[in-house]
């Protein structure tokens, strides 16, 4: 399988008052690589440096050193995100359009035909089960129906990679497993789906390989029976450990 | 290009949809059409005085559209984070730019054109009764200003020449009309200058209001005192001198755009050339803005 997302000791610095070497190291040598076909679990806790992959792959954050590439091209360059699709964590997006505006104004973005873009629009809202909804403004929507117009949008592109921010965040169980089932159906499709989250159990249902990273480092990559087989021990454990949690005695 | 006329398209929308864009429109609609409307037993100079003030009305109504509209375009997309599903796709940074600039710089044309259609039919129908006398002067100034302007000029304004068909008294109309025109076409260059100059603010200041309030003291400080910097200058010693006359040369002079005058008193329009070389003037600091503002905005982290 093709290599289609790769970083290569990819390192991202901030300005930090809190250092005292004024800087504050966000991913450290960072090597990852995604392949075509494959569902990929990007794990780990709350600062981890999960969430500034996903910007520096994005071009919104610029590396400080190494490299990150999609499709062999440098994230850097605005050609490699056109194969991809992306569902921030929270959804943000024009609250004064509706769903069915916000897809169709992405779509011109991608330069789709109207008629092709007509196509997509209808076939993605029922995918997402908003069709009843298409013409209400999105502020007027729940939060649950804002994250799927937000997969809609992923979508719209007919994208070979997906990138994800936690696509269950925040989401009522039954939104869970609609997001779940989406997930499953576009790897079926031959999709690649990249996707950050802390919530193991739905990473071991969905993901074909996963990877754990702590502190900007990654600790562990491999598929989830392998990584279990390898520490015996199951998930959770194998995550708490790899974070360096220390379980305090209970006297 | 398909992105920069899509991204303005989104904020074209969004201004429509807004309440408070209606409300400063409204406003302005409804003073303009009460002044306007209003005639003292057809006295010409009181006529002049409320056209001076409707037109002071739609500069200042359009100055806080251009630079309330464009000063929180790029803060709220940070703030809502709209931004961040937007430069996902294949979308340049600089197409980002210059889809908000051409967005804003569109809705200020638009407003520009309903304010100048309400002034004019408003005054026009009101001050027909002074305007005879002062068509008929413009008429004579305006054959005068025709016999002076070179040949392309006749070719371009055509429309001028007398014909045996036209009257003095249409003729004047005609001049009546092109300095409308001409009034809402540099209007609207300047409104460019503005509007991109306030992008620029609003890259560098993140805080909307910030960036709105400092504007705002900027531009009214160009407009009013922009034109008298050198002979400010002129009584200060060295080094002031130097910086201020710097700061004189390096402005872009908003006040060159402002031919009220000419509208308010039925002056004869101003040659072609001149209105040529006023929109060149307006494009050259307009692309500046716009390229400083692509300039810090390029590099600049996003963070979610």
């Amino acid at each position: 399988m093709s290599v289609i997302l790769k970083t290569e000791k990819l390192r991202v610095e901030y300005a930090s008052r809190e250092s005292r070497s004024g800087t504050k190291v966000a991913l450290n040598g960072l090597d990852l690589e995604v392949r075509a076909g494959e569902v990929f679990g990007y794990l780990g806790p709350n600062g981890a440096g999960k969430t500034t992959t996903m910007n520096v792959l994005l071009g919104f954050v610029h590396a400080t050193g190494g490299e990150a590439r999609l499709f062999g091209v440098d994230v850097r360059e605005p050609i490699a995100r056109q194969r991809i699709g992306y569902l921030p964590e929270l959804t943000y997006y024009y609250k004064f359009l509706t769903a069915e505006e916000l897809l169709r104004f992405y779509a011109r973005i991608f330069g789709i035909p109207r008629g092709e873009a007509d196509r997509r629009i209808d076939s993605l809202l029922k995918l997402v089960e908003l069709e009843h909804a298409r013409s209400r403004p999105i502020k007027t929507y729940s939060k649950g129906m804002q994250q799927r117009v937000g997969l809609a949008q992923a979508l719209i592109n007919n994208p070979d990679l997906l990138i994800l921010d936690e696509p269950t965040s925040g989401l009522d169980p039954l939104g869970r497993m609609k997001v779940r089932e989406i997930i499953q159906r576009l790897k079926s499709e031959g999709k690649t789906v990249f996707f950050s989250s802390h919530e193991l159990g739905e990473a071991e249902s969905v993901c074909d390989r996963v990877a754990i990273i702590c502190q900007g480092e990654l600790k562990a990559v491999g598929k989830v029976s392998d990584l279990v087989a390898q520490y015996q021990c199951d998930l959770e454990k194998l995550f708490l450990k790899l974070i360096g949690y220390q379980p305090q005695g209970v006297s | 290009m398909n992105n920069v006329l899509a991204i303005s398209g989104i904020v074209i929308k969004e201004l429509y949809r807004r309440k408070d864009f209606y409300v400063l429109f409204v406003l302005t609609a409804l003073i303009t059409l009460l002044l306007g409307s209003v005639s003292f037993f057809n006295d010409a100079k009181i006529a002049r005085y409320l056209k001076e003030v409707c037109l002071l009305l739609i500069w200042i109504s359009s100055l806080v559209i251009a630079i309330s509209t464009t000063a929180r375009q790029i803060p709220a997309e940070r703030e809502n984070r709209t931004i961040f599903p937007l430069l996902a796709k294949p979308v340049t940074r600089g197409q980002f730019i210059m889809g908000k600039f051409l967005g804003c710089w569109l809705a200020c044309g638009v407003a520009l054109v309903v304010f100048y259609l309400f002034f004019g039919v408003v005054s026009e129908s009101r001050g027909r009764g002074d305007s005879s006398a002062a068509g008929l002067s413009a008429t004579a100034a305006a054959t005068d200003a025709s016999s002076k302007t070179d040949e392309h000029d006749h070719a371009a304004a055509g429309s001028e020449h007398h014909n045996e068909h036209e009257t003095p008294e249409t003729t004047g109309q005609r001049s009546v009309v092109l300095n409308y025109v001409q009034a809402l076409w540099l209007h609207w260059m300047m409104l460019g200058v503005v509007t991109a100059m306030v992008l620029l603010g609003s890259v560098v200041l993140s805080a909307p209001s910030v960036s709105i309030t400092i504007s705002f003291i900027g531009i009214i400080g160009i407009l009013l005192l922009g034109e008298h910097l050198n002979k400010v200058a002129l009584r200060q010693p060295q080094p002031l001198q130097a910086i201020i006359y710097t700061g004189y040369f390096l402005i872009p002079h908003l006040e060159w755009f402002d031919i009220r005058d000419r509208v308010i008193y039925d002056q004869p329009a101003i040659a072609f050339g001149d209105c040529g070389l006023a929109t060149l003037y307006a494009i050259v600091y307009t692309g500046l803005f716009l390229f400083l503002t692509w300039f810090v905005f390029r590099r600049k982290t996003l963070t979610l």
